[in-house]
């Protein structure tokens, strides 16, 4: 059951990383990866809410399922990310990959505090 | 840059003209295969966590190990279509974006640092963060030199 949960909310959150990156880049004609910067700094953030709920006994298992490991984890991507910094090392911008690195693993990890502090306000 | 030249965002890169174009030309099975690939990536995660589970204060060796190991595999895979070969239209959406983008994952590395520092085991914490970006990095470098070296295409640069 929670394999099906996980299943279906990857098969949201695949496409909605692939819609969400372009729409972003539409936007911003750098080299710079915003687009993967937005989705891996929003499905933290939302995990970040859902672990700090599930904490709180506010939210279930099975939404976390639904909505964490199956649409947040399917959303976010460490291998474009990291596939992204190495070829910025490769085509010469170097200073792009070094600040996308510390960027990417900064905005993440302040969105998942910022997300757990949510839920524990909401729920705590 | 030029179409030759392998994207930067393996997922889309609207710079490179044939991927701008691509949600014109069928949108409906373009998206069900980055659905389908990502069903299949979270899965294969899920199965790892559940197999490999880790304490509050414990190393999540899980994910580590499914980002670093997608991270080789996106290494393999993008000088495979993009580099050595030209792929059918729905191979990257299916397995790049995909199948890697949802066995990958941001979100649960970025919570399960969150998690170490509450409960206290900060080490933990700072080694899993550390230790997941290196490791990944080096592991896309790896992919893309060995598969580079196996399929005998010769390193590509732009001036960038």
């Amino acid at each position: 059951m929670t394999v099906l949960l996980v299943a279906l909310g990857a098969a949201v959150g695949a496409p909605l990383r692939y819609l969400l990156d372009r729409a972003v880049q539409a936007r911003h004609g750098s080299a710079f990866p915003w687009g993967t910067l937005t989705v891996n700094v929003l499905g933290s953030l939302i995990l970040g809410v859902l672990i700090g709920g599930a904490g709180a006994g506010a939210v279930p298992g099975s939404l976390v399922a639904l909505l964490g490991t199956g649409l947040c984890g399917a959303l976010t991507t460490y291998s474009t990310f990291g596939y992204e910094t190495v070829r910025l090392v490769e085509t010469g911008a170097r200073r792009y990959a070094l600040v996308n690195a510390v960027v990417s693993v900064a905005a993440a990890l302040g969105a998942a505090f910022l997300g757990v502090t949510l839920a524990e306000v909401l729920w705590g | 840059m030029p179409p030759e030249q392998p994207p930067v965002d393996p997922d889309v890169d609207l710079r490179v003209p044939r991927q701008r174009a691509e949600l014109r030309r069928g949108t409906p099975s373009l998206l069900a295969a980055i659905a389908l690939g990502g069903m299949i990536g979270a899965v294969l995660r899920h199965g790892l966590a559940v197999a490999v589970p880790h304490s509050p204060t414990g190393f999540p060796w899980a994910t580590f190990a499914v980002n670093v190991s997608g991270c080789l595999l996106i290494g393999v895979l993008m000088v495979l279509i993009t580099e050595a070969w030209t792929a059918p239209r729905l191979v990257r959406p299916f397995l790049g974006v995909g199948v890697l983008g949802g066995y990958t994952t941001f979100s649960a590395y970025a919570v399960e640092v969150q998690q170490a520092m509450a409960v206290g085991a900060a080490r933990t914490a700072l080694l899993y963060l550390a230790g997941t970006l290196v490791a990944a990095l080096v592991a896309v470098r790896v992919g893309l030199t060995l598969t580079r070296l196996a399929t005998g295409v010769r390193r590509l640069r732009s001036s960038g």
